[in-house]
């Protein structure tokens, strides 16, 4: 499938606004979410983070420092990728799913365009530039929501948080979370494309494609930030 | 003219065309009926190029769609409009949309020069209205005439209709069969219908061919198809009562 798509390719222009388009729909209707679920996992980590580091020998401003590096090592790459492997995954899936039961594509197909290039080119191209963004934003506001946790519960002071987050720091775990970012995107929604536009059935077989894209997309990420981890960090 | 000669197709070791061979005339609707399960889809979708034959070929105008290379079967194609069973119109575009699509994506035309196609052919269908509205809020008669507008609009000189009457009323029918039939003689086309509507076989059925099990097994006109001699063709006809009445 991958070949398919750069064969028999369209006029620039289609793919352009084709991009843009879906770089809207993956990307600007996640930021709620992914805005939700960062400043909450923020917080509770810097929460469970200050519960467990009861030795007075350990500096508060610690607590900051694991919230930045959980933040931008895994919960803001991962976690949020997670998510979006449910949002945007299902719904790259169920689409397509749609359009091939409907007999969409076949008229695509029967027009002599090609069907995969121009529905799943734009998708992916879209999920690798718009969802690196949303990880760099999930990142941010993980540590916003962390240090708003522990302002309110006065776990830990404002210079003492900022310290927190400065410190130590490894300018190369940044490039690792946005390695990341790519590499989960593409596999986000390649695999969620293949299962929608392989569907065969009705609407039952479009669900099973939209749960399966997800599962497996899900299975995908965690598995490939683990050979990520490992080759990049070890 | 299309032509099939000794089409054969099988799916999971089930032989579903055995050795099909037929002339699809220019400037005439012509029908393939058949029960349901006779291999009738199968055999359009070969026809589009959306299945390969297992053995046999598809000639268009005596070109070899089944081996023309990828330069080849684009030209092919361009030339080719199909209407399918569900109109298969793209949900997120409106009506004129979806009817400037092969236009936007195949031709080189200007903007002024697509809208006025697009224009003239929902008003040849009777849709210039409704060109704002998506597919979601026009009836199922509205979206097989924006079928046939989408259809058309490259000016095709060869249109597939998959089961143009499925899920119509017998009034929408007629008009979606009528409108089949003048494009056909307006534009001097090659019109292929799949159906298995004997309104659609008595009215517009200028060359039909009928599919038993896979097989073609007799050939002929509305003209004369009610006093065929072919058992398998007799039942599907004077299955309805009212048929069998017609003919008394």
């Amino acid at each position: 499938m991958m070949m398919s798509l750069l064969v028999r390719r369209e006029k620039f222009s289609v793919y352009w606004k084709l991009t843009l388009d879906e770089c809207i729909l993956i990307g600007t209707n996640s930021i709620f979410i992914v805005a939700i679920v960062s400043s909450f996992i923020g917080a509770v980590t810097c929460l469970q983070t200050a519960a467990n580091l009861v030795s007075p020998l350990v500096p508060i401003y610690v607590v900051a420092s694991v919230v930045r590096e959980m933040s931008i090592l895994e919960l803001a790459p991962t976690f949020t990728c997670v998510v979006l492997a449910g949002k945007v995954g299902s719904s790259i899936a169920g689409q397509l799913g749609t359009m091939r039961i409907t007999q969409q594509i076949d008229a695509l197909e029967v027009m002599g365009i090609n069907s995969a290039s121009y529905l799943i080119l734009p998708k992916i191209l879209a999920s690798i530039i718009t969802i690196p963004m949303l990880v760099t934003f999930a990142g941010l506001l993980s540590i916003l929501g962390g240090f708003i946790a522990g302002r309110l519960s006065d776990i830990i002071s404002t210079q003492d948080y900022i310290y927190g987050i400065q410190s130590d720091f490894n300018e190369f775990n940044v490039s690792f979370a946005l390695i990341k970012a790519f590499v989960f995107a593409f596999l986000i929604s390649s695999i969620s494309a293949y299962q929608g536009f392989f569907t065969k059935g009705g609407a039952l077989e479009v669900g099973q494609s939209s749960t399966t894209a997800v599962v497996n997309s899900c299975i995908a990420v965690l598995v490939a930030d683990l050979l990520l981890a490992q080759l990049l960090l070890n | 003219m299309i032509e099939c000669k000794n089409i054969n197709k099988s799916f999971n070791n089930k032989h579903i065309l055995k050795d099909v061979s037929a002339t699809f005339e220019q400037g005439k609707t012509n029908l393939i009926i058949g029960a349901s399960g006779t291999g009738k889809s199968v055999l359009l979708n070969i026809l589009v190029g959306l299945i390969h034959p297992d053995s046999g070929s598809v000639l268009y105008d005596d070109r070899d769609f089944t081996q023309a290379n990828k330069e080849e079967e684009q030209e092919i194609r361009r030339e080719i409009g199909m209407l399918f069973q569900g109109g298969a119109l793209f949900d997120s575009k409106t009506v004129e949309e979806n009817v400037m699509f092969p236009l936007d994506m195949l031709s080189g035309m200007s903007k002024s020069e697509k809208t006025d196609r697009v224009n003239f052919c929902l008003q040849r269908v009777g849709l210039d209205h409704a060109a704002k509205l998506k597919p979601s809020e026009i009836s199922g008669g509205m979206a097989k005439r924006v079928g046939i507008a989408r259809a058309i609009v490259m000016n095709s000189k060869y249109l597939y209709c998959d089961e143009p009457n499925s899920g119509l009323d017998p009034q929408t029918s007629i008009r979606i069969d009528n409108l089949i039939q003048e494009i056909t003689h307006e534009y001097n086309i090659t019109t292929v219908v799949v159906t298995h509507d004997m309104n659609s076989m008595l009215e517009i059925g200028e060359n039909i061919i009928f599919m038993f099990q896979g097989e073609k097994i007799w050939e002929g006109t509305k003209d004369n198809i009610l006093g065929t001699t072919v058992p398998e063709l007799q039942n599907f006809i004077f299955a309805s009562k009212l048929i069998r009445d017609m003919k008394k």
